[in-house]
């Protein structure tokens, strides 16, 4: 058995453990974890395939960033386990349903009689082959303006994000940093000429207090 | 290097070397690969104890008190000292504590601390690992360093490591953001995303033909992206005066408040080695790497050590100078001044490189 063969074995093994895990662990951090394994081995299956920038890519986004903020929020919530599992068997019927849809359409796909995969040729890239660039160059070129209007759409998806939770509350004291530094010494202090008080001359009892 | 290696133990080893030979040869490339591991991280963590030595000393120097002096000759054995005693200490685990979580925590800070020196060339040819994507390989692994921060504040199962944690998710995400997108105009100019070729493409220029190669180097074309790109290495490994995550005034250490013994060391092992990390790829993205500043002096390692040490002594320097950012002002900081300025000179770099003014061709 080839070392690669191996690897692929102990990847998708670890993967399939962790997905299991995910929706079987009872604290939904642990299933939080486990689903950031379950990442970590898919990118590693993605190596395999020699799409290093999607591994790289999925470790960064999804590892680095989506799952942290989804611990996050999951850190903060308090959920009930057993609530969730209530309505286990009412909806198992449904959920077993869609479970079978996706892994019959997934079989057709893969096993290729119907797609035509197997007639695809067989990828035999040069040992200077670089993933990164070659999508690039396909993004850039062949796909550009659907590349950019997939941008722009996601733009539009953060500025709608930002002003649906943005409130501007009047009794707020935050601090603007440009106000603080546009102050001058004139608005924190005014000095004020006034007489000078005359000192009165100390009582004798006080001195005597001393000695 | 590997036939050099081989020719040295046929000649220690003499007429036994073929037997010998014989046995190793299946297991060779993992024998060698392991060497070269021991070689870059045996190193590293003894940089890593003499940085402490060097950090606690230089800003004694600095509030002009001595600092350690006592053990060894010249405090010199102070960092051994240290770690056994750290590594004879017990390590504690909190009641409430999720055990397996709270022991994979200081894991999760330390691997990829380590893991990440794999692609780093610190000379042509030394490196572990000459991979094409070098650069988004340092930006996916580095961006996994937050988990071991966020699995310990919650495995811990206490306030202050909590906040810590929250902290720390909130800051590391931020920070990474502009960082990886002053990267952007790093590749733009260099035209690849291995780090050989990175430094490689400093070392031609206008400059370098004169003999003056470090105005080459891309700190200058590129000043904002270093200054923020520096800047943003400190938040990133929360150091001060980004070092609101531990802020020992505020929430006492954040993460590490239960971590005791060489759980804690961990942690401090993780945070000293991302430090020695981030000025290496400073030094690597920015200023030449291993390439001599002038024309007439030869390149190699020490320019390399030098650059890094340096910088180190940045980190250093500006941890005894400033006082404490405030929570709302680092933010502000990451997402409204260095996200747009360096959105805004990935363009002006875009049509600087379009325009008849390039200086890369």
């Amino acid at each position: 058995m080839e070392f690669k063969t191996l690897l692929f074995y102990l990847f998708s093994a670890v993967t399939v453990f962790a997905a299991l895990r995910v929706i079987t662990a009872r604290n939904p951090v642990h299933a939080a974890l486990f689903l950031v394994l379950a990442f970590f081995n898919v990118a590693g299956l993605w190596l395999l395939l020699q799409a290093e920038f999607l591994a790289l890519v999925l470790i960064m986004v999804y590892v680095g960033a989506v799952m942290v903020l989804f611990l996050f929020v999951v850190m903060m919530l308090d959920i009930n386990i057993e609530r969730v599992r209530l309505g286990f068997w009412k909806n198992l019927p449904l959920g077993a349903l869609v479970g079978l849809l996706l892994i019959g359409e997934m079989a057709a796909v893969l096993s290729g009689r119907y797609f035509g995969l197997a007639n695809l040729p067989a990828h035999n890239l040069p040992a200077n082959y670089s993933n990164t660039k070659e999508l690039a160059r396909v993004l850039y070129t062949e796909y550009a303006y659907p590349f950019e209007i997939a941008s722009v759409i996601l733009l539009v998806a953060i500025v709608v994000a930002v002003m649906l939770t943005l409130r501007r509350r009047k009794d707020t004291k935050a601090m603007h940093p440009s106000d603080q530094i546009a102050v001058n010494s004139k608005d924190r202090m005014r000095l004020v000429k006034m007489a000078p008080e005359v000192e009165l001359p100390a009582p004798a009892a006080q001195s005597g207090e001393k000695a | 290097m590997e036939a050099t290696v081989l020719n040295l133990l046929a000649a220690v080893f003499g007429s036994l070397w073929a037997p010998i030979w014989s046995l190793i040869k299946p297991v060779w490339p993992l024998l060698w690969t392991l060497a070269k591991i021991v070689l870059i991280l045996a190193p590293l963590l003894l940089s890593v104890a003499y940085l402490t030595f060097w950090e606690r000393k230089v800003i004694g120097w600095m509030q002009v008190r001595i600092g350690p002096n006592r053990v060894g000759p010249w405090g010199l054995l102070q960092p051994i000292a240290d770690g056994l005693k750290l590594f004879f200490k017990e390590v504690l685990f909190p009641t409430a504590a999720d055990k397996k979580l709270f022991v994979l925590g200081p894991i999760m800070a330390i691997a990829p601390a380590l893991a990440l020196w794999a692609v780093i060339p610190f000379s042509p040819g030394w490196v572990l690992a000459n991979v094409d994507a070098g650069v988004l390989y340092l930006l996916a692994i580095s961006s996994v360093g937050v988990y071991g921060i966020i699995i310990a504040g919650w495995a811990s199962n206490s306030k202050y490591p909590f906040f810590g944690a929250m902290r720390a998710s909130a800051q590391m995400i931020s920070y990474e953001i502009s960082m990886g997108l002053a990267l952007i105009t790093v590749l733009m100019v260099s035209n690849s995303l291995n780090l050989t070729d990175i430094v490689m493409a400093q070392s031609k220029g206008r400059f370098a033909g004169y003999g003056i190669d470090l105005f080459s180097w891309n700190w200058l074309p590129l000043l904002p992206m270093f200054a923020v790109y520096l800047i943003s290495g400190v938040a990133e490994t929360n150091r001060a005066p980004f070092d609101v995550v531990e802020g020992e005034s505020e929430i006492v250490a954040g993460h590490m408040v239960e971590y005791s013994g060489m759980a804690f060391a961990m942690f401090f092992l993780a945070e000293y080695a991302n430090m020695i990390l981030i000025s290496a790829m400073t030094s690597i993205f920015f200023l030449g790497g291993w390439l001599s500043p002038v024309g007439f002096l030869p390149d190699g390692f020490h320019w390399m050590a030098a650059k890094m040490a340096a910088i180190l002594f940045f980190f250093l320097w500006i941890r005894a100078t400033f006082p404490r950012y405030r929570y709302d002002q680092l933010m502000r900081l990451g997402w409204k001044v260095f996200v747009p300025l360096t959105l805004i000179w990935i363009l002006v770099v875009g049509v600087w490189m379009m325009s008849p003014l390039t200086i890369w061709k």
